[in-house]
């Protein structure tokens, strides 16, 4: 391995500085110097994650001591059950889940939609249409979250209380689409070849065809790329559920924990098994999804530079 | 026939807009100029009508003495975190762009500090950084340091959320720099080292100059969630000990959701708002001057 990747890197230097002279003897370690970085470091973005597990399974006597107990006596797995008779963390996830999902689902629909007619109709009122939605995309959150609030509340008492406040679908239908969609997958759908649509039409399919049957599926890693980061976005959300939801059945995961923090605040022991449980999901499919959910973020990084 | 296509593009695509219009419209532009009108009211829950007060709000703003608390915290993290995350990243993202055994490993742990949420991240480090029972004051012990306060100090609360927030973003920051770093063409720094220069002067005079369109997307992208700061203090601190982490989001949301003052609230949130606007212009300014586009 060393052997491979150490002259590809030292033997840049020997035609220029070496010449013809054979190249100084020069003390080697046995492996690349980078693992002397990279260990340490490593260590250190790993060690929280370590910490919170090795908590998660002590007994609160070996957790309230100092100096603290680094490797417990027994693995005590009774908190994570505790954890779960103390608070209601199975709704929470549920109620995560159900946010995101439906959030990714409707805005894979609403803004390839509105994208699509972004990219290629010509109507009235387009470009003032456009301009209006980017302009939402520059304004902070907390700009709008106290009409936000409002508004939903009046939903709620007024039209549907599925959408109002103390529901989770308060936490849905504000983002059910975005200006970040919409802007993103425009700008995807502008660098597809018109010809396969120009043709479809021609064989007389409608718009909502051409746009099903041709666009979305060559428009794949741009939806995946969305759906991530919607995905990601929805899971973590903190402020706004903080402001809409208030009710224990309805809150998410992030609300849930951060209200358990609260009324737990010295009951470590349980507080990091919840935290664990809360984790574990969302690291799985991270790992799963890892390589498409860096890509996704890559994505953005770059259309930003 | 002309005429008809026409119409029928014009039907489609207000259909193919209108619901998703309909809802940015509601949640996201209507609320902009609604908060920008509440911000010149008085409009606390308490009493039903809602009068318009001048500039009172942003007059009050100006003389309200945590809101300069708040602005000198914000800055104060801003000041910290950005480029703490930018360097961290930039330096784990160098290392971890070779060939060398265990890079997936390595990348990995990296990654891992994207899947976890603001409030998990606070959970964690608020415990790390425990005064009493905490590990890092165990680990600090080793090197004869004394106990310390952390997060119920006013003079160390505001620097643990910095920690605790460069680590959370680490993750993003790696996968930023590593993905420009495969773009940089190694015959640029081969010409480099063939010229002459060192590992180091390649790095300086040929890599970071690559990276740098990256580098400014990071310090703007960084920056405005830094001055949004909000998850991790409310988890943490509360905004205290005393004011200490006081930022203006926390602020605002007090003023919003404890006090219910909602003008004043407003008000705050267009100041954070010119704040972000006057952050971001400086760095597209200053950062068109140092960065370098291949194209």
């Amino acid at each position: 391995m060393t052997a491979t990747s150490a002259p590809a890197r030292g033997g840049v230097r020997s035609p220029a500085g070496g010449g013809g002279q054979p190249a100084r003897r020069r003390w080697r370690l046995p492996f690349s110097p980078w693992h002397l970085v990279l260990i340490p470091a490593t260590i250190a973005l790993i060690f929280p994650f370590v910490w919170l597990v090795v908590t998660s399974v002590e007994t609160p006597a070996e957790a309230l001591h100092f100096p603290p107990v680094l490797v417990p006596h027994q693995i005590r797995l009774a908190n994570y059950p505790d954890a779960l008779h103390s608070a209601p963390f199975g709704r929470f996830f549920v109620n995560s889940a159900i946010v995101a999902v439906v959030t990714v689902l409707s805005n894979l629909v609403l803004c390839s939609l509105a994208g699509y007619a972004f990219a290629r109709f010509r109507f009235l009122g387009r470009t003032a249409l456009f301009a209006v939605i980017m302009a939402t995309l520059m304004v902070p959150f907390q700009v709008t979250m106290i009409p936000q609030f409002i508004i939903t509340k009046w939903l709620g008492v007024h039209v549907l209380a599925a959408v109002g406040i103390n529901h989770i679908g308060a936490l849905i239908l504000p983002n059910a689409a975005t200006a970040f969609g919409i802007f993103f997958l425009r700008q995807f759908f502008r660098t597809l070849p018109l010809e396969y649509e120009e043709s479809a039409r021609v064989d007389g399919a409608s718009r909502l065809t051409v746009l099903i049957r041709i666009v979305l599926p060559l428009a794949t890693p741009a939806l995946a790329t969305l759906a991530a980061l919607t995905f990601l976005d929805s899971w973590n959300n903190f402020l706004w559920p903080l402001i809409a939801i208030t009710s224990t059945n309805q809150m998410t995961l992030p609300l849930g924990l951060a209200t358990f923090q609260g009324a737990h605040q010295t009951e470590w022991t349980l507080l990091m098994a919840a935290n664990v449980m809360s984790l574990v999901p969302m690291l799985c499919i991270f790992f799963l999804a890892q390589r498409h959910f860096i890509r996704s973020v890559a994505a953005t990084g770059l259309a930003g530079t | 026939m002309r005429r008809g296509v026409v119409s029928s593009e014009q039907f489609t695509g207000w259909a193919f807009v209108t619901p998703a219009a309909v809802i940015i419209g509601l949640f996201g532009a209507a609320p902009i100029v609604w908060s920008a009108l509440m911000s010149f009211q008085k409009n606390n829950l308490l009493t039903p009508d809602t009068p318009f007060v001048g500039t009172a709000n942003y007059r009050q703003l100006a003389h309200d003495p945590v809101v300069a608390q708040a602005i000198q915290h914000t800055l104060i993290y801003t000041a910290l975190f950005v480029p703490g995350t930018m360097a961290a990243g930039l330096f784990l993202a160098v290392a971890m762009n070779r060939k060398i055994r265990f890079i997936s490993l390595y990348r990995t742990a990296a990654y891992a500090t994207m899947a976890i949420s603001t409030i998990s991240e606070a959970i964690v480090f608020i415990w790390l950084f425990d005064p009493s029972y905490g590990v890092i004051n165990y680990f600090l012990s080793w090197f004869g340091v004394p106990p310390q306060q952390f997060i119920n100090s006013p003079s160390q609360a505001l620097y643990v959320i910095v920690i605790m927030t460069i680590w959370g973003w680490t993750g993003f920051a790696v996968v930023i720099y590593l993905a420009a770093l495969q773009g940089v063409p190694q015959h640029l720094t081969e010409a480099a080292a063939i010229d002459g220069a060192g590992p180091w002067q390649a790095f300086r005079r040929v890599t970071l100059p690559l990276l740098s369109p990256a580098s400014l997307f990071l310090a703007v992208w960084l920056t405005i969630n830094a001055l949004q700061l909000f998850d991790e203090v409310y988890l943490s601190t509360q905004g205290g000990p005393l004011n200490a982490t006081t930022v203006l989001v926390y602020y605002l949301y007090t003023q919003a959701f404890q006090q219910f003052n909602f003008g004043y609230a407003s008000a705050i949130a267009y100041f954070l708002f010119l704040v972000i606007i006057v952050i971001t212009v400086i760095q597209f300014r200053v950062g068109r001057r140092f960065t370098y586009y291949r194209s």
